[in-house]
């Protein structure tokens, strides 16, 4: 019989814990930009409260590492995996809030017309959500390379929000009236390449978990 | 930190069964080396070889150096009783003489000669403080030892040790015949102790080792499979069997 069998799979329920919260977060950024992009106000207050299951089960995460730790007092890798994906939930959470953060300016800008098609924020949402699948892919099949190609897509991310930066600030200096949404949008694009810091730092967990190393990817 | 006991290729054979394959450590001075593995893998072996315990049994072959200060305890020329005043030895079972508490701690300084009773008197007191054992005994210093808990026992035999001014404390399961609580009390000890002597403990418990040692070495089937400080190996321990070892799926 293969030793700590009870051990294993409550490691394996945090891991499916882990992607539930993943999955959480994903959506939480997907709906919110769409309630940006569509001017969804409802879509919008239903991802503001929509952050309480995000901090819910976050904390049923944690709570659930400390109980392991302090029950199971676990070494080398089973140490590692617990503070890892521990770290994890917390970065997963902060994308949640970024998210909110997102609705809310929605809320902010709601219904007065765009001052541009939203082109580059979508594209920022759709990599911070492939990072966040890429990475906890990469947690659970313990693939350093795959955690390094995860970060590797921060930089496209910090690129889109450069290039958001330079074309809002034209609109502004050609149009003042326009100071006030752009100002909202700058927000937005600042949020979602903070979420993609928070996913580098998933990587860095994922560096450590396997291999037991601490490098700064971001 | 200067290394007090530096072990080299040392092998051990009982008749023709090795024991101890090509082992080499270094024990820094005053730090605890905690020697770590499953049954049979010769860490009691190992501990026991740094006194000479071995040299009790027969048909025990020992190839390799072992030096304490720069001095090969297997040499000839080494005093045995005096090398076991040196390098004491604490075991798994509290052992006291069926005697006062005060004669176990004075019964090695007067086998070393010391007649005087205000000095044995004061070796007594201090050695018996320095287990942490004083406070609990000094009303009762004449009565018989084998009325103490286990507990207090094994520190009654740390505080023997203690008497003859050693360099070196072995401890070989010291507290695997105890309660939690007189458990912490000799690891606390332990963590005193260390500022003056050095200290290899052989524990069964890895969170024993994790908690008390500086650093900790993996025995495995009479190989010394990696040494580390101990954070470093229970946290990111560089070989698999050391990992499967201390998570437990070893087997």
């Amino acid at each position: 019989m293969p030793t700590r069998q009870l051990f294993d799979q409550a490691l394996d329920d945090l891991n499916e814990k882990i992607f539930r919260l993943g999955d959480m977060a994903r959506s939480q950024v997907k709906d919110a930009m769409t309630s940006l992009d569509k001017q969804d106000l409802e879509l919008a207050n239903q991802v503001i409260t929509g952050d309480l299951q995000v901090n819910e089960l976050q904390a049923e995460i944690e709570e659930q590492c400390m109980l392991l730790i302090a029950t199971q007092q676990p070494f080398a890798k089973d140490l590692r995996k617990i503070v890892g994906n521990f770290k994890i939930s917390i970065n997963l959470e902060r994308i949640g809030d970024l998210a909110v953060d997102l609705a809310k300016l929605s809320l902010r800008i709601g219904n007065e017309k765009l001052i541009k098609p939203l082109i580059d924020l979508p594209r920022m949402v759709e990599l911070v959500r492939e990072m966040i699948t890429q990475g906890l892919m990469a947690g659970k099949n313990e693939n350093t390379e795959e955690a390094l190609a995860m970060a590797a897509k921060d930089d496209i991310v910090d690129h889109l929000y450069n290039q958001i930066f330079s074309e809002l600030l034209i609109l502004m200096i050609e149009d003042p009236k326009k100071i006030h949404q752009s100002t909202y949008l700058l927000f937005a694009a600042r949020a979602l390449e903070r979420a993609g810091d928070y996913c580098t730092n998933i990587s860095e967990e994922v560096l450590y978990i396997v291999a037991g190393k601490r490098e700064d990817l971001n | 930190m200067r290394d007090k006991i530096v072990v080299e290729n040392l092998d051990l054979f009982y008749g023709d069964n090795q024991a101890l394959k090509n082992i080499s450590l270094k024990m820094p001075e005053r730090s605890v080396t905690a020697l770590i593995g499953p049954s049979g893998c010769g860490k009691s072996t190992f501990i026991r070889s740094l006194n000479r315990m071995h040299d009790l049994l027969p048909n025990v072959k020992i190839l390799g150096k072992i030096r304490i200060d720069d001095q090969d305890i297997y040499n000839d020329a080494t005093d045995i009783s005096l090398l076991r005043k040196r390098v004491g030895m604490v075991f798994q079972s509290p052992n006291p003489f069926p005697k006062s508490i005060y004669e176990n701690v004075a019964y090695g300084p007067r086998i070393h000669g010391e007649t005087s009773k205000a000095h044995l008197d004061e070796i007594v007191e201090v050695s018996l403080k320095g287990s942490v054992l004083w406070n609990e005994v000094k009303d009762r210093l004449h009565k018989s030892a084998m009325g103490l808990s286990g507990g207090q026992q094994q520190r009654l035999c740390i505080a023997r040790l203690l008497a003859v001014e050693p360099e070196v404390l072995l401890m070989d399961e010291p507290t695997s015949a105890l309660d939690p609580i007189s458990t912490m009390k000799i690891e606390e000890l332990i963590g005193q102790l260390k500022l003056k002597y050095t200290i290899v403990i052989v524990t069964h418990n890895m969170h024993q080792a994790s908690r008390i040692s500086d650093q900790t070495a993996f025995f495995l089937s009479g190989e010394l499979v990696e040494t580390d400080e101990t954070g470093v190996l229970f946290t990111r321990p560089a070989d698999q069997r050391t990992e499967d070892y201390i998570s437990g799926r070893f087997g």
